[in-house]
């Protein structure tokens, strides 16, 4: 089986995330995006925005696929001109953190269901229009998950995940790459 | 501005675009105009660089493409927006699976029309991020000096590659007043020189416990101009050498250790010491799949080094003991004076018995043979001649037979296998190199691809010599189709093929015809004295011949057949 083709099978394929820096230009995501694209791996979450340095713009991309693929795509991702630093944080242990905006018809019972099932995962109530409660979590991903799966019973219309942003704890490994800060 | 107070406000992007090209010591372009790029083409007008008019940007591709491995220096490629940039793409991957310098500059409509279906608009950027080292879309005038600064270093260092500039019209006629940049300041970019010390140290102390020892070099020590360090190491070793299609001249394959090509259609005894050896050191190669044939088979007994400019390139297939980061040349030149001579003479006896045991050989008689005709070619022009091959049987057959004393004098399409390569590469090889006698091989399909060139030589009055070997066969998938296919043959037959000594003379070109093997010395002979322009050797060979030796696709190296199999051959594993 190929890779691409074991990764959508889900074989021996752990979600790994990966920072990046990259300059803040048009076609960078583009060419980011290529590198997966063109071994048949699906980005999972991609978070973009400004860097604390102008000109950076900081990433933090989620995929799942075989090991040795994925080594592959971080070297290629590094080659890329426009791509300063990138690590994968499978193996340490930076701080996560994501949010969710989640949208649950509901009334009554249910209403008084759903609050407290986000509340129990530290979500809150964010918003009430037309019988829709919108809950609000921010956590780890696994968190987010576990509410989702919460409330699988209720109606769920609608969810808005920002996707998993990833900071190293301590000094930055790529300080000395893009200036002092990134 | 107080760098160049010339240019204050008074030159246009295009001028400044050119002006930039000249300081960066351009001599050649090769392009083809149309509405989006002609500020620049004006811009030329007033310019020492020559324009050369090809007949199709596929042929411009190329031509810089073969100026640039024939020199080292960029090639440079000018062409307009929408199809004339599209017509590029083909010669960007050739260039980049091939690692080769080039500049390709796109025209582009204004601004204004980006992303608005103008008349020849594509989004030029988008439609090759995959086949570019890097890319640039130039939206403001001011960054033209900056873009064309990082555009030449970009693609001449570290890993060469192509580079694009894609330059809307609105652009390229604004006036310019940015200052000439300095240094390029690329913050995501690093070129490797010299090894770390302590992994030199752990390649010397494995090299030193080989005793039967082989250098696998490829187009790397090409580049970095690593061949004599090489043959230094090998002399030093006492270890012999094998190159890849790309790699050969790095080293002279006539030289005493050397045993030839290995890989698919290598030598037989370049992959039996391959296949025997205790240690393979890949000097600027990347274990590509011709190389390797089945990865899980390969060299898995040996220590293997790797020395690679492209940490991309390490453990990507092959999985190796020590990894050498940086240039060729220098990381050779670190490491000669860590080792001694091995105590390989056993190894190099065992070398030489097969070579002597299994030479490359091919039947004599029974009508003309390219490997003759190929062999001949090797023998007439004593290895002072440049090679350019176009891809299929006579690129193999040319590698096996046409022997390649220095570096830079074999340009061939390996990565991308890109027919139709040949000719325009050789054109441009000759552009480069005026006094070296330059031979494009090419079969009668990939000729045919972009022959329309012939003009381009013609009025340039090129004495560069084009020799088709011609089987009236897409001959190497007909070989394919044979051994593996129960010889079902499908769209390899070129019936219909024109008198290629006619077609030469309608443009005006030199035409000789080979038709029996008693021909060949005199004919080749002519030709290689024929200096009053271009001329094409037409060579119609035997039809079904095919190259041997072969490892089938995905197979072990083990399996590989020194003459035609005698039993139905299963399909290969490789793809392709």
């Amino acid at each position: 089986m190929s890779s691409a083709a074991a990764a959508q099978a889900g074989m021996d394929n752990d979600i790994h995330t990966f920072s990046l820096v990259a300059r803040d230009k048009p076609g960078v995501l583009v060419r980011i995006a290529l590198v997966f694209a063109r071994r048949g791996f699906n980005i999972e979450s991609l978070a973009v925005s400004p860097g604390a340095t102008g000109g950076f713009a900081r990433m933090t991309i989620t995929s799942r696929g075989d090991p040795e693929t994925l080594e592959q795509i971080i070297k290629q991702l590094d080659k890329l001109v426009d791509v300063v630093f990138v690590t994968d944080h499978s193996d340490d242990d930076a701080l996560e953190e994501e949010v969710a905006l989640i949208k649950v018809r509901c009334d009554g019972e249910e209403r008084k269901r759903a609050l407290a099932l986000a509340e129990q995962r530290g979500g809150m109530l964010s918003d009430d229009t037309d019988g829709r409660a919108i809950l609000c979590i921010h956590g780890t991903s696994a968190a987010i998950d576990a509410l989702l799966s919460d409330l699988a019973a209720l109606a769920v219309e609608e969810v808005v995940r920002s996707g998993k942003i990833v900071i190293d704890r301590g000094a930055s490994p790529f300080a000395h790459l893009v200036g002092h800060r990134a | 501005m107080a760098d160049s107070p010339m240019n204050a406000a008074t030159l246009t992007g295009a001028e400044r675009l050119v002006q930039a090209m000249e300081a960066q010591g351009v001599e050649y372009i090769f392009g083809l105009s149309g509405g989006a790029a002609m500020p620049i083409f004006d811009a030329l007008v007033d310019s020492n660089i020559k324009l050369i008019l090809t007949r199709h940007e596929q042929g411009a591709s190329h031509m810089a493409d073969g100026y640039a491995r024939a020199t080292g220096r960029p090639g440079v490629v000018l062409v307009t927006s929408g199809p004339g940039a599209t017509n590029t793409v083909t010669g960007l991957l050739t260039g980049l699976m091939d690692s080769v310098p080039m500049i390709v500059l796109t025209g582009q409509t204004p601004t204004p029309n980006l992303g608005k279906d103008a008349f020849q608009e594509a989004d030029v950027t988008g439609i090759t991020y995959p086949v570019v080292k890097h890319s640039y879309l130039v939206t403001d005038v001011e960054d033209v000096p900056r873009v064309v600064s990082e555009a030449f270093y970009l693609a001449t260092t570290g890993r060469p590659g192509p580079v694009l500039i894609d330059l809307p019209k609105d652009v390229t006629s604004a006036v310019c007043s940015a200052p000439d940049p300095g240094e390029p300041d690329i913050p995501g970019y690093v070129v490797p020189g010299r090894a770390d010390e302590a992994i030199l140290k752990d390649a010397a102390e494995r090299i030193a416990k080989s005793k039967r020892p082989v250098l696998y070099v490829g187009h790397g020590a090409v580049i970095s101009g690593a061949g004599e360090v090489v043959a230094e190491l090998s002399e030093k070793l006492q270890a012999p050498v094998v190159n890849t299609l790309l790699g050969k001249g790095a080293v002279d394959e006539t030289s005493s250790r050397h045993l030839g090509m290995l890989g698919m259609h290598g030598t037989a005894y370049a992959n039996k010491a391959v296949m025997n050896c205790d240690l393979i050191m890949a000097i600027g190669a990347r274990w590509d799949d011709r190389i390797t044939g089945k990865v899980s088979e390969f060299c898995t007994d040996a220590t293997r080094i790797h020395i690679d400019i492209d940490p991309a390139e390490f453990n990507k297939t092959v999985k190796t003991h020590v990894q050498l980061l940086g240039d060729a040349k220098l990381v050779v030149e670190d490491l000669l004076p860590l080792v001694n001579r091995l105590d390989s003479a056993e190894w190099l006896a065992q070398c030489d018995a097969w070579r002597t045991e299994f030479p490359l050989k091919y039947p004599d008689g029974g009508g003309l043979r390219a490997q003759h005709v190929l062999d001949r070619l090797n023998a007439v022009t004593q290895g002072r001649a440049l090679v350019t091959t176009d891809v299929g049987q006579h690129q193999m057959w040319a590698a096996q037979f046409c022997l390649t004393r220095a570096n830079r004098m074999w340009l061939s399409s390996g990565g991308a296998g890109t027919m139709g390569y040949g000719f325009p590469a050789a054109i441009g090889a000759q552009f480069a190199r005026p006094d070296t006698e330059v031979w494009a091989v090419v079969g009668d399909g990939g000729f045919q691809m972009t022959l329309s060139e012939l003009a381009t030589a013609a009025i340039h009055k090129l004495p560069v010599k084009t020799l088709i070997i011609n089987n009236n066969y897409l001959g190497m998938v007909r070989q394919w189709q044979e051994l593996f296919f129960d010889n079902r043959l499908s769209g390899v037959d070129l019936e219909g093929n024109p008198d290629f000594v006619k077609l030469a003379e309608a443009y005006g070109v030199k035409g000789f015809r080979i038709d029996k093997p008693e021909d060949v010395d005199s004919v080749l002979e002519e030709a290689s004295a024929y200096r009053d322009g271009p001329c094409v050797v037409e060579a119609e060979v035997v039809k079904e011949d095919n190259v041997f030796p072969m490892i089938p696709a995905g197979a072990p190296l083990s399996d590989m057949l020194i003459e035609r199999p005698t039993e139905k051959m299963e399909k290969p594993e490789g793809s392709t």
